[in-house]
């Protein structure tokens, strides 16, 4: 047994920290937050060349042929730089779609222009507020063409191309939902911003009118593969989550150590102490969940929905306590625009939601314990 | 990173199941396999007995404290051997609850402070569970500041006189042996005026008394010295110096990882699978659910945290002060736990007895002895401070008794 990273994969972090800290500091993320971007292009452009956003794509397709655990390390880079750019979106989901039902065709198409940083790619799943689920889905496909509306899509406006989840059949079961493959820019399909409590992650409303899909996977297949895909990136954003917990961690302590009241450093009160040795706490619980998810990902093991599941939950339940405890611990100065502390607690809030709320996994972790236990 | 064995660790976990197949007690399996925390009890046998006659028997053939030294009574396994042994011991594992103590603090300080010969003539038979060791540190006034003890230890020729009352002290009442951190300077500050002893339990002048616990229970006791001789040979490390001893053994405390602490997360999802509420079975309310994966996320977390640690190990890293999240966690956990499993249970989960309550009584148990898994072997509050102080870096807590003599510390709150 060696429940850890190998010595290059740490490297491979340390290499994604040392870039993540030069080309990707708070001053960059601001330019989105403020508005004046949608995304850090440079940053995306940089990440391309460094081969972050390929590094689990197969050599073949264009991408480094690394793997996943290589992809989780840069992930919790990602999560601790609060990175603006639509890396979850493109890689997590509308890469990890393509990899487990692209035809060759597909997968030649668009893995390169993904590693490359040409191709902007995401997940159309929802249609307004609940969690996935087969039913929610009202988008029709009929033609070959696609009609009905998503939202919220993550990076919707920015992204070149969705896998978007349609309905192909009434019989009430998993097999009336099929995926699809849509060129955004290909025409039919209207996309329109949504303001969202985290700018730095973009979030649009997709239209399709009568617009052009080719399916993706079987038909009827759908549900079944978006479930998969669901899963690889709850363990992926779980890293980016347990990235953004360590480093509002570390945050709050620094300026426990600086921050004098009453004659001496605010971290010298148990008080404060003790709410940081608690984020540490949750911290901790959530890294080790998400090595145990890293290691069924990797191996595409058994135990991947039991595990992306207790990733996903101990990780959201990590990232939203030590990013709100964060700026406790900085009194009024952590309630400001100027500190940085709302951005963590933004993305924090906003990962928790985006994959399906934290009561979601929690039924789907049950359901999954169950059913090993009934086996 | 995998989880799979290697070829020496598969042939290691053969052998080790093996010959637990052969040899464990199998007739306390199911009771064992039942028990938890706050009851493990054998209906119609001593558990002292039992748990002696199954280390022996390990320790015969060379399956007791595996991690030490052949010539102390151990094997010189890895950490990962030790891993796999608990693994495979499973329930039986239960067995050595009275051995933790010596094995995992008393034996480690006797190996780094006592003489060869010592540890050759005490090692052994502490192995192998013939002789019980306790652990004599805290006291009426030093529990969490257990450097404000004040049992005395006088030099008298070769001998010292110890004169003073430990208190908490688990498993005194069945212990052959103790170590024994005393004051023998009280001119110093607290620190600086504390020396380690081991004595014998039967010495003239010690005397035991049970302590009875809030859950009924009496694990713990208190044990007063009156005029106690111990010889000087029978010291452990130099005069004053014991506050650093006792650091080694609280540190090889830490060091006992991979046992794996109680949470009773098994025993709650084992409990809503059968449980029946009015709609149905529990596991299937949405809002026991919920809880249950509240649980079930921390009680995994803990498990790889452990594993991580055990990783660790096995490459020569010490694992260090961040392992004390296992017993934080589960110390509060299991108190939960307890009472969201009576609350399922509604005006029902009062009754207490085995034959009255459901799955025999075993959450009323657990509630009763929850309280004091919060506060021995380090209170929450003081978990917290260390993590604070030694894992993120953040100050000590101002001491005011820190540099005044320990003679000059004020003993009373309000006057």
């Amino acid at each position: 047994m060696n429940f850890d990273f190998s010595d290059e994969q740490k490297q491979m972090r340390d290499a994604a920290r040392k870039f993540l800290a030069e080309k990707c500091p708070p001053k960059a993320v601001r330019e989105v937050l403020d508005g004046k971007a949608p995304y850090d292009k440079e940053l995306w452009k940089g990440l391309a060349e460094m081969g972050f956003l390929g590094v689990a794509i197969p050599e073949e397709f264009g991408g480094a042929g690394a793997g996943h655990l290589e992809l989780c390390v840069i992930a919790e880079e990602m999560g601790r730089a609060n990175a603006p750019v639509p890396f979850s979106s493109t890689v997590y989901l509308a890469a990890e779609a393509l990899l487990l039902a692209g035809s060759d065709a597909q997968k030649q198409k668009w893995l390169p222009k993904i590693a490359s940083g040409e191709a902007i790619g995401t997940l159309a799943l929802f249609e307004g507020k609940g969690n996935p689920s087969p039913k929610a889905i009202k988008l029709q496909a009929s033609g070959g063409t696609l009609n009905g509306v998503k939202r919220p899509v993550p990076d919707g406006a920015i992204a070149d191309f969705a896998v978007v989840a349609a309905r192909t059949g009434s019989t009430g079961r998993d097999s009336d939902i099929s995926l699809f493959l849509v060129d955004l820019k290909a025409g039919g399909v209207e996309a329109k911003p949504l303001t969202n409590i985290d700018p730095t992650r973009g979030q649009a409303e997709l239209t399709f009118t009568k617009a052009k899909a080719e399916p993706l996977g079987a038909a009827g297949d759908g549900w079944s593969i978006l479930t998969q895909v669901l899963d690889r990136a709850a363990v992926l954003l779980a890293f980016e989550q347990v990235g953004g917990s360590d480093r509002a961690l570390e945050m709050g302590r620094d300026y426990a150590l600086d921050r004098i009241a009453f004659g001496r450093p605010i971290g010298s009160f148990q008080a404060v102490k003790h709410m940081l040795a608690d984020m540490y706490v949750s911290a901790t619980l959530a890294r080790s969940n998400c090595y145990y998810g890293a290691w069924a990902l990797s191996t595409n093991a058994a135990e991947l929905p039991e595990a992306a599941a207790a990733a996903r939950i101990s990780a959201t339940q990590a990232f939203q306590h030590c990013s709100k405890n964060n700026i406790q611990v900085h009194g009024g100065m952590g309630f400001t625009w100027e500190f940085d502390c709302h951005m963590y607690y933004r993305r924090a809030n906003a990962s928790a939601l985006t994959l399906g709320s934290l009561s979601y996994w929690e039924d789907q972790l049950i359901d999954r314990m169950r059913k090993k236990n009934a086996a | 990173m995998n989880f799979d064995d290697t070829p020496q660790e598969a042939a290691f976990r053969a052998e080790a199941r093996a010959w637990i197949q052969a040899n464990a007690p199998k007739q306390y399996e199911e009771e064992l396999r039942k028990s938890s925390l706050g009851r493990t009890v054998l209906k119609g046998a001593n558990i002292l007995e039992v748990a002696k006659a199954w280390q022996k028997k390990k320790a015969e053939a060379g399956w007791a404290c595996l991690h030490w030294p052949k010539e102390y009574g151990g094997r010189g396994a890895s950490p990962i051997e030790r891993v796999i042994w608990q693994q495979e011991e499973g329930p039986f594992g239960k067995l050595s609850g009275m051995f933790i103590i010596g094995h995992g603090m008393c034996g480690p300080t006797m190996m780094a402070y006592a003489g060869e010969e010592q540890k050759r003539k005490y090692l052994p038979p502490l192995a192998s569970g013939e002789k019980i060791w306790c652990q004599l540190f805290s006291e009426p006034a030093g529990g969490s500041d257990v450097a404000g003890l004040r049992t005395r230890a006088e030099k008298k020729g070769d001998d010292w006189i110890i004169n003073g009352q430990k208190i908490w002290t688990s498993g005194a009442h069945y212990s052959d042996y103790g170590i024994l951190l005393t004051r023998t300077d009280p001119n110093v500050p607290k620190h600086k005026g504390l020396t380690m002893f081991f004595l014998d339990m039967k010495s003239p002048g010690v005397e035991v008394r049970p302590i009875k616990q809030a859950s009924g229970q009496s694990d713990f006791n208190e044990v007063y010295f009156t005029d106690v001789k111990i010889p000087d040979s029978q010291r452990l490390g130099a005069v004053n110096d014991g506050w650093n001893v006792s650091l080694t053994t609280l540190m090889n405390e830490r060091m006992s990882i991979g046992a794996g602490v109680a949470t009773g997360f098994p025993e709650l999802f084992e409990f809503c699978n059968s449980l029946m509420l009015e709609d149905g079975p529990a596991i299937e309310d949405r809002s026991v659910r919920s809880r249950l994966a509240n649980y079930a996320v921390k009680a995994s977390g803990l498990r790889y945290t452990s594993m991580r640690a055990i990783s660790a190990l096995s490459k020569g890293e010490r694992p260090g002060p961040e392992n004390s999240i296992g017993k934080l966690v589960a110390g509060s956990m299991v108190q939960e736990v307890a009472m969201y499993a009576l609350d399922l249970q509604g005006a029902a989960g009062v009754l207490s007895g085995p034959e009255d309550a459901e799955v025999a009584s075993k959450f009323q148990a657990m509630l009763l002895r929850a309280p004091g898994t919060r506060v021995e072997g380090g209170t929450d509050e003081i978990m917290r401070n260390i993590i604070a102080e030694r894992v993120l870096g953040l100050p000590g807590d101002i001491r005011i008794d820190k540099d005044v003599p320990f003679n000059q510390i004020p003993t009373k709150g309000r006057a």
